[in-house]
């Protein structure tokens, strides 16, 4: 299997366990975990420096999903790739478990920053890659911020700071799937020109097909050989990518989810009737 | 009791020159006010190990976070409403939450922000502080117990708020004292009253012991330089004794010092009391010692409170 097949089939697989998962628990964040899964897959089954039988390694490349919530894809592929066991999915907020709705890096094996309340996380990425620069380690710090997630004011104090300091072991995405809890995010509070926002607060930029994983691959290869600015690359998405419940739908931020639906998109998705990459 | 000679910043940024010297991970991490904090100095040695993020105070806590994650050990500055209140959801979940080793320094506390004003004078630090599970709270009293304290703030790993006079404090310990972060310290013996007391109000607290003696009243005086966790031992034993407590704190007394000790009092040892400090209202411009009068807190607000608990008792 080519490299592009290999990586599609695994964010088919990301986005089959989030479904599981999310749906056996019957409700939660399906829309903005199911934009993520292609991205997902092409960092950690492809470009990230990360084992899992060395999780701690302390020249790994980090990751950092800001918008917390997207957790259960990130959950998915930790999984896969042997941070978790498979059957821990299932255990999403349950009482006790290790795997709740957003990331939190006391409870979760591979999880390397507690996220949820939003801007945050993107803000402490950038302290990770000032501390990465300090030991002159030769690693990335990756980081996925959210459409709406960017109408944080904290976002911007860390973009600023990371073009400042011409931070390129920073390569960051946003997920632009356009929907937030309260609707669509040009209606709650636009977010465009947002190529030129991040240009403008020194950042090289991009926007690909976010649910492409050539597209996204090629995106992280010229942001890693650009050299004096961090990277900024707008993921194109589609909320709820994949479950024809949730995609492209508004509610599903944070939805109910029935059983038939989720088996049936489960379905649908393993039988190659529905194709996401 | 006399001032000492140098600000107490000064001690502050000698220690952190002399830590960084030894240990490699420390750090700074500041948001514009390095004039302020007197950290221009530190920043001349260790440009690498400086980060100004600008007038920036959630992204100063969000990239000191980061810094710990990578191993680091940051101590962040601004003023003390601004590491507090302002970036409270940031220290509470991007460090506290996160369980990372953050150094939060909060310059200025209280009336001590003199004509800075309202805006500037936090009363409530301390109070927002104490909710952030895992929080050490921090007080040094002067440059002797800041000098004792500082190798066990760079041993304690988690979120630590240092709430530090900027400027001359009064001094109280000499270079031998003994320090145990999270252990209170009583300066004078006494069976009347207990008087506990952090920060600026320590002085005042033995001015007022002084005159109780001389009065024929013996207090019991008491310094809590670790607001939280709180020596509730001490601070029990000592009620026990004296059936009559008050405390003196330069910030309100919601949540603060006087809180806490009435928390342990209340569970353990309920004991009359009084709270000397700011009483739920805001700052205003002036001299610390004009304010200390206008918000009741000097010896003779502790006199009269001691003399009424022991009135109560």
């Amino acid at each position: 299997m080519n490299k592009i097949d290999m990586l599609e089939e695994k964010a088919k697989e990301i986005r089959i366990q989030t479904i599981k998962s999310v749906g056996g628990l019957g409700v939660g964040h399906i829309g903005g975990a199911l934009s993520l899964c292609e991205v997902i897959a092409v960092l950690y089954f492809d470009v990230m420096k990360i084992t899992a039988s060395d999780a701690g390694k302390a020249d790994r490349d980090r990751f950092v999903l800001s918008k917390g919530h997207g957790g259960p894809a990130l959950y998915a592929a930790l999984a896969l790739k042997g941070f978790l066991k498979m059957e821990d999915l299932a255990t999403l907020n349950q009482p006790g478990t290790h795997l709740p709705s957003h990331c939190d890096r006391l409870l979760t094996n591979g999880i390397d920053m507690s996220t949820g309340s939003l801007g945050q996380g993107f803000s402490v990425a950038m302290g990770m890659a000032v501390g990465a620069k300090m030991d002159k380690m030769d690693l990335y710090i990756y980081t996925i911020i959210g459409d709406g997630e960017s109408q944080e004011g904290q976002i911007w104090e860390a973009a600023m700071l990371a073009g400042s300091r011409r931070l390129d072991n920073v390569i960051a995405f946003t997920d632009y799937n356009k929907m937030q809890l309260d609707g669509y995010v040009e209606e709650v509070n636009g977010l465009e020109p947002l190529e030129l926002k991040w240009q403008s607060f020194g950042w090289h930029t991009q926007t690909v097909d976010g649910h492409d994983v050539k597209a996204i691959l090629h995106a992280i290869d010229k942001a890693q050989k650009y050299k004096g600015k961090p990277s900024m690359i707008i993921l194109d998405t589609i909320k709820g990518k994949g479950a024809f419940f949730s995609e492209n739908r508004v509610a599903s931020h944070n939805m109910s989810i029935s059983e038939e639906d989720w088996k049936k998109a489960v379905d649908l998705l393993e039988r190659g009737e529905v194709k996401c990459s | 009791m006399q001032l000492e000679d140098r600000w107490l910043r000064e001690t502050y940024v000698d220690l952190l020159m002399e830590s960084a010297r030894q240990d490699e991970r420390i750090c700074i991490v500041e948001a514009d006010l390095m004039k302020a904090a007197g950290t221009g100095r530190f920043a001349e040695q260790f440009p690498e190990r400086t980060v100004n993020v600008g007038v920036a105070e959630a992204n100063m806590i969000g990239v000191a976070a980061g810094l710990s994650n990578m191993g680091k050990i940051p101590f962040t500055h601004t003023f003390t409403p601004f590491s507090t209140r302002r970036v409270c959801d940031q220290v509470t979940l991007s460090v506290a939450y996160a369980g990372l080793n953050v150094k939060i320094m909060g310059s200025d506390p209280g009336v001590t922000a003199e004509l800075n004003g309202g805006t500037h004078m936090s009363m409530e630090d301390v109070a927002i502080m104490r909710n952030i599970p895992g929080m050490i709270i921090f007080e040094p009293t002067d440059s002797a117990q800041l000098k004792k304290a500082f190798p066990q703030i760079l041993e304690h790993y988690g979120p630590f708020y240092i709430r530090l006079l900027r400027r001359n404090a009064v001094r109280i310990f000499d270079d031998h004292c003994e320090f145990t972060l999270g252990k209170g310290i009583v300066l004078k013996e006494g069976a009347d009253v207990t008087i506990v007391a952090s920060g600026i109000m320590t002085a005042e607290a033995l001015e007022a012991g002084e005159v109780l003696m001389a009065e024929g009243i013996r207090a019991e005086v008491i310094n809590i330089h670790t607001v939280k966790p709180l020596d509730r031992s001490l601070i029990i034993s000592s009620a026990r004794k004296t059936r009559a407590v008050v405390t003196a704190e330069n910030g309100s007394i919601l949540n603060g010092l006087g809180s806490a000790v009435a928390e342990c009092l209340g569970e353990n040892c309920p004991t009359i009391m009084k709270r000397v400090g700011v009483q739920d209202c805001f700052g205003q411009v002036g001299l610390t010692e004009d304010l200390k009068k206008a918000y009741g807190l000097t010896a003779k607000n502790i006199i009269t409170a001691a003399k009424a608990v022991i009135s109560q008792k």
